[in-house]
């Protein structure tokens, strides 16, 4: 229990292969930065799972792979021993156990005297807000209160790294919110360094210090949530996180004519046709006289914070353009957009 | 709430067929306690078979309860970590594995006894003594071991519950016992009692496999039944229920326990 809060975690070539021959993970390197939360993000079966797992020590990578905790090379040793903590989305807490002896059990394990133990739990459940539930059954907890008693059992014996495998999957929408801000919280107060498995694209920009957004068993971009945001590094991240617009225009002039209009855009080199990208929020709704884009508003959904409207006319197909202006639009009813050069984004693939 | 015709008509056919059942152990019971059971209950109430019983066949009775209790221990610590290899690899060969355990219950008893002796009657010491009997026991009841805590370990996902265990930092043993086993328990239980009860009333190959100084009680009843007067016989299948009931009124309940329990977390 060398509670040392904040090891950097080393992945070299780190690859696996199924004994059924399934390649999970491609050969993947990756530094974590002591106490800092990293989220692996990607769509079902990219391998967020079996990376975490081999960070774990419940995969051992292919040969010539190594994972290093701080200068350690902690590849050969079984989980263990590297005093990680885990967890679940299925929760995995002991049901022959309480709240109470499931979140002692590590300390247990790790011969920690009994009144040491039951201060420890104490200050635990305190920190979780769950002291009223030290002596219920397992079965007699809802999922968020699970999912709390998974996260203090784990962190109780103060790990070197906290592995969580999609921890909120199976709360709804409002718990899963609320309890994800306080890991958030929990995660940097506790100054731990921390992997994040998700598919949920809010939940990982909300929690990531670090974005590692996995596809098909490799990760294609690494970078902070803005980064990966507003500079996918290809048109598979921009699609997977939020809604990205792709438009097909032609290079003409110091400007890009759209069939709606035109974006000044002195700076970009070339000429001819090409595709550009942008996020719905980078296309403000202005005047219509004057506007350096036409369309007419084909549909609108009012999500409350914010209305997003689906634009033709604009270009070669709908675009989507979304505002947190109060004010109504009607279908058929004509706007004009101005979209900044800045917000383009160019891919290569 | 009204009952229909059909209710009735269905409540007397249940009855009928309880009775046909029952009536017999009832008529085996009185036998054994008249005096007469030729004269009839007017003859008068006893005890005597009973102790009669107790004479002439009190060793079959320690020896059946003793064969069990090994055949118990025997089944557990083979069974158990059996069932737990096997839920923990599935597979084609676990699968193979599986039906390849349920064969002796397939096989009629007395063709597995033969085999046996053919196969170890040689060895005069342990063809007489009481591990012959135990070994025809243990491969006649541990499938039911293996299948009844197979089917609690496959209930659950016990490998997350075991890798959580290891990652804070518990090793292998203290994960088998302290996380696999207690969470598997209604299983264990379910198995050990279903154990127990077929091998105290086991017949086809102890009858097959025994001598007469490792005689078992159910093949004591058949000995008695054959030479002995109705009312000794009767009062040794008293002896016999008074053993087994205890054991089947438990089997019941775990054993629908443990098919209702194991949800959640
Ligand atoms: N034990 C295993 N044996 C064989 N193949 C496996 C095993 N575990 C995972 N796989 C395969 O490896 C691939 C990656 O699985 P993984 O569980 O890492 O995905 P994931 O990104 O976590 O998906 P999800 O979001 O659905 O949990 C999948 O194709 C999966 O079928
Ligand atoms: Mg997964």
């Amino acid at each position: 229990m060398n509670g040392k809060a904040g090891t950097a975690i080393r992945l070299v070539d780190c690859a696996k292969t199924f004994p059924n021959g399934t390649r999970a993970l491609d050969k993947t390197s990756l530094e974590m930065r002591g106490g800092e939360t990293i989220v692996f993000l990607g769509p079902s079966g990219c391998g967020k799972t079996t990376l975490l797992r081999v960070i774990a020590g419940l995969e051992s990578p292919d040969e010539g792979g190594r994972v290093y905790f701080d200068d350690e090379d902690v590849t050969s040793q079984p989980i263990e021993h590297r005093n990680v903590g885990m967890v679940f989305q299925s929760y995995a807490l002991f049901p022959n156990m309480n709240v109470g002896d499931n979140i002692a059990y590590g300390l247990k394990v790790h011969g920690v005297a009994p009144d040491k133990r039951a201060r420890r739990v104490d200050e635990m459940l305190r920190m979780m807000q769950i002291s009223e539930l030290r002596e219920r059954r397992i079965t007699e907890l809802s999922g968020g209160q699970r999912q709390r008693v998974a996260l203090a059992r784990a962190i109780a014996v103060q790990p070197r790294v906290l592995l969580l495998d999609e921890p909120l999957t199976a709360l709804d929408a409002l718990l899963r919110e609320r309890l994800r801000i306080e890991i958030d919280v929990l995660l940097h107060s506790l100054g731990i360094t921390a992997a994040y498995v998700t598919h949920d694209q809010g939940e990982a920009m909300a929690i990531g210090d670090r974005i590692a957004v996995m596809n098909k068993g490799a990760i294609v971009q690494t970078g902070s949530p803005r980064e990966i945001y507003y500079k996918p590094a290809s048109s598979f991240v921009a699609d997977f996180i939020g809604t990205m617009n792709r438009v097909t225009g032609t290079l003409r002039g110091g400007a890009l004519e759209l069939p709606g209009g035109r974006i000044d855009w002195a700076d970009q080199q070339g000429s001819g046709e090409m595709q550009v990208l942008f996020r719905p929020n980078d296309a403000r709704i202005v005047e219509e006289a004057g506007a350096p884009l036409r369309g007419v508003v084909e549909q609108q959904f009012f999500l409350g914070d914010r209305t997003r409207l689906h634009v033709t006319g604009v270009a070669d197909r709908t675009v989507v353009v979304e505002t947190t202006e109060h004010r109504e639009f009607r279908v058929g009813q004509s706007i004009g957009l101005r979209i900044e050069p800045g917000a383009l984004l160019r891919l290569r693939d | 709430m009204r009952r229909t015709p059909y209710f009735w008509l269905q409540l007397a056919f249940t009855l009928l067929v309880c009775s046909f059942l029952l009536v017999p152990v009832f008529m085996s019971i009185v036998a054994g306690l008249t005096e007469n059971f030729f004269v009839g209950v007017k003859s008068g109430f006893t005890t005597r078979w009973i102790g009669v019983v107790w004479e002439l066949y009190a060793p079959t009775i320690f020896r059946s309860m003793y064969i069990a209790l090994a055949t118990l221990a025997v089944t557990l610590v083979v069974g158990v970590p059996a069932a737990y290899v096997l839920a923990k690899r599935p597979g084609m060969a676990t699968r193979l594995i599986e039906e390849f355990l349920v064969l002796p219950v397939a096989i009629p008893g007395l063709a597995i006894a033969l085999a046996l002796i053919i196969t170890y009657g040689g060895f005069r010491d342990f063809r007489t003594s009481w591990g012959f009997i135990l070994v025809g026991h243990v491969l006649y009841t541990l499938p039911f071991m293996v299948r009844s805590v197979l089917a609690v370990l496959s209930s659950f996902n016990f490998q997350v519950l075991e890798e959580s265990a290891a990652s804070l930092g518990a090793g292998f043993w203290r994960r088998f016992f302290g996380i696999v086993l207690p969470n598997a328990r209604s299983g264990i239980v379910a198995g050990a009692l279903t154990v127990v009860t077929l091998s105290i009333g086991e017949f086809n190959l102890t009858w097959m496999m025994h001598t007469p100084e490792t005689m078992t009680l159910p093949v004591g009843l058949a000995d008695s039944y054959a030479s002995m007067r109705l009312e000794i016989g009767s009062a040794y299948t008293l002896v016999f229920f008074i053993m087994i009931t205890p054991l089947l009124v438990a089997l019941q309940r775990y054993g629908v326990q443990s098919t209702r329990t194991r949800k959640g977390a």
